[in-house]
């Protein structure tokens, strides 16, 4: 066994996944069956497969902490479950210096009959603790979960909530050197989250090796140094963790202009009766402004597409930050504004913003159609991008930019 | 260490070695579940054999007066049952394993034979409970141990190792083909009657013994029987081949269940 030079090595990584009913459970008569009718050639036709990695090579030093970010499907999950060994590469090497625990799910292996008291020890087996090391630490385990009441209880009699803390708080005891952890932050309260973090960045500053699968785009700056993003199972993007996330939001969107065109990607969301086509920038005056200010007023024009006659549909919007976090999310249903019926054909919506308090930056807009209650979903997830351009909105003519922040609010200053 | 590429047998084994634990947490968690919320708890071990063997004695016994070489009936059955309630029971749980602790399978890793082996060890704990009942009732026909105790550890550990590895085999086996899953409990219940535990080998014409001896489990209960009571002395021709037979078929599991191992969480 020789001396790695990194934490992790991993070297042309790929992973091939059959699809279709030959990756579901099989029964031997049709093994049985293929076999008699093809006793030579190749079993599963090889077209049947998709590749969830493909040739993806990476160094992790000791004590960095990776963040892995990318679309549903883009391999992020089928990388962390090859490293934790769970699933075997198709072709390509690992190797991993130290002992690694893996955190895929909270309170993996719980059972519902047993009680808080028991589940930490069998919890902590399965996550590979000793006996010995669960007993040094249940105390502290036990108050981190903050379940001390219940310890003594059956878990079924927990609220999803408590049982979450306690498998959290079992994981958060580990001390591997290499913690892989998948999306756990996705759960939980915001108390909870504010605890796993803490708990993650507790791990950076004991100098751990953290790879660490998020959709929460604000944790992976915070917490990684770096960030991986993989897009079609191969690494689009590896470096300083803000320039990834940076160029993983520009991805969802067109060219920032006057007319956003629609990101129009394959696996948009929602049933069709009723699609956006494009987003326009209007000025006050009603007319395409190339030049979206701080502070102005700004007019957004939604055009749609209706293949039908669609009733009291709902069209939403949420505003992103370059970094991904919410701003806001509104639309024309918490407004009180009714849209009685969309005859077939094209149309458009408009959002009359009277001063646009965003400081600038470039910021995505998310958009959605709806029925009334919210689902049926007609169009989801489309992706547009707004620039906003500075502008003196001070008195003072110092002009503000993203380093203060990402809204103003109208204000005065009254001098003592 | 190493993630990637064939597992070394040494390597294996100190895996294993590391893992210790939880296999015993499993197994614990095993016995655990079996008898929380139930009012009788763990008597619930000796319950099943103990009134299989009243049903044995009266169906078989005492109407249709199958011989027991010259034992009294319930001792004859008891020594048989509990060997037997080991064997089907870690055969079809261990057999289920896999499938059973799916949620396992595609969230963590732990040597994957561990669950498995895990049902062998809790299965354990009934076996001995049996077992204590079954000195209870020596001691009530007042029946003496004999020398041939001495070969119960042995034989004791023969039953896991065949019960494990028969286990681990139809456990990997069931995680590709679901048709295992109904062909288990319906196997075991066919080898009830394959195996001399309502009737003994010697009633066995002579010419049909050979139909037994390919029965590995029939040489393993025999032995447990007259081990125990020593009426009658142990065929060692059978022992043997149980014994062999045990062996091929943990090399062949063991072997089998590494191979398949790598597609479980894909599969499962």
């Amino acid at each position: 066994m020789t001396e790695l030079a990194h934490s992790i090595e991993i070297q042309n990584l790929s992973k091939r996944y059959r699809i279709g009913r030959l990756q579901q459970g099989r029964t031997l008569r049709e093994d049985i069956v293929e076999f008699v009718k093809r006793p030579f050639g190749r079993r599963a036709d090889e077209t049947d497969s998709i590749w969830a990695l493909r040739n993806v090579s990476l160094d992790v030093g000791e004590g960095e902490v990776v963040g892995i970010i990318g679309k549903n499907g883009a391999g992020k999950s089928t990388l962390l479950k090859v490293l934790s060994k769970i699933t075997y590469p198709t072709e390509g090497n690992i190797k991993v210096k130290g002992r690694v625990a893996s955190l895929l799910e909270v309170g993996t292996g719980f059972h519902e009959e047993l009680t808080g008291r028991e589940n930490v020890y069998l919890n902590g087996s399965i996550l590979g603790m000793r006996k010995r090391q669960v007993d040094e630490r249940f105390d502290a385990i036990v108050a981190f979960s903050g379940v001390e009441q219940f310890i003594d209880t059956q878990i079924k009699r927990y609220s999803s909530g408590m049982r979450l803390r306690l498998g959290f708080a079992v994981a958060a005891h580990l001390e591997p050197d290499v913690l892989i952890v998948d999306e756990v932050l996705a759960v939980g309260d915001a108390g909870f989250q504010k605890k796993c973090l803490d708990a993650m960045e507790g791990l950076r500053s004991g100098g751990r090796t953290v790879l660490f699968v998020s959709h929460n785009l604000a944790a992976v700056e915070n917490l990684c140094s770096r960030g991986i993003w993989l897009d079609g199972g191969k690494v689009r993007k590896d470096g300083v963790a803000k320039e990834v996330i940076l160029a993983y939001m520009a991805s969802f969107a067109g060219s920032p202009e006057a007319e956003s065109t629609l990101v129009d990607s394959e696996n948009r969301l929602g049933s069709g009766e009723i699609r956006y086509t494009r987003v326009e920038y209007l000025g006050p005056d009603r007319t395409p402004c190339t030049l979206t200010r701080s502070g102005d007023k700004l007019i957004i024009r939604f055009h749609y597409h209706a293949n039908k006659t669609v009733r009291y549909p709902s069209f939403g919007l949420r505003i992103f930050t370059n970094m991904g976090t919410l701003i806001t999310e509104t639309g024309n249903v918490v407004h009180g504004v009714d849209v009685p019926r969309v005859e077939p054909g094209d149309g458009y919506i408009d959002v009359e913003i009277e001063s646009l308090n965003l400081l600038p930056a470039q910021y995505y807009l998310s958009l959605w159609i709806t029925e009334l209650g919210g689902t049926p979903i007609y169009d989801g997830d489309v992706r547009a991008v707004l620039e906003v351009e500075p502008a003196n909105i001070y008195p003072s003519g110092r002009t503000p930019t993203s380093r203060q922040g990402i809204a103003f609010f109208p204000q005065k200053w009254i001098a003592p | 260490m190493r993630l990637a590429g064939d597992g070394v047998e040494q390597g294996m084994i100190r895996e294993l070695w590391t893992y210790r634990e939880l296999a015993y947490f499993l197994a614990w968690r095993d016995v655990k579940v079996r008898y929380k919320q139930t009012v009788l708890g763990v008597l619930w071990a000796v319950i099943q054999p103990f009134f299989t063997m009243v049903v044995f004695a009266v169906l078989f016994g005492q109407l249709a007066k199958i011989p027991t070489d010259g034992i009294p009936g319930p001792i004859f059955y008891f020594s048989a049952l509990v060997p037997w309630t080991y064997f089907s029971g870690t055969v079809s749980n261990g057999g289920m394993s896999l499938v059973a602790n799916s949620g396992l399978l595609t969230k963590i890793y732990f040597p994957r034979i561990i669950l498995p082996a895990s049902v062998a060890l809790s299965n354990l704990v009934d076996f001995l409970i049996g077992s204590v009942l079954f000195i209870g009732f020596m001691a009530y026909y007042k029946i003496p141990l004999g020398w041939n105790l001495l070969l119960w550890p042995g034989l004791v550990i023969l039953l896991v190792l065949l019960s494990l590895s028969l286990g681990l085999f139809l456990a990997a086996l069931n995680v590709k083909y679901r048709d295992f899953r109904y062909a288990i409990p319906f196997a075991i219940q066919l080898l009830l009657f394959a195996t001399p535990i309502i009737y003994p080998v010697s009633m066995i014409p002579e010419r049909f013994r050979w139909l037994v001896a390919l029965n590995p489990l029939s040489g393993l209960i025999e032995a447990f029987r007259y081990s125990l009571v020593p009426s009658r002395a142990i065929d060692w021709g059978l022992l043997w081949f149980s014994i062999a037979f045990t062996a091929v078929l943990f090399v062949v599991g063991v072997a089998y269940f590494k191979g398949a191992e790598k597609a479980f969480a894909d599969i499962v």
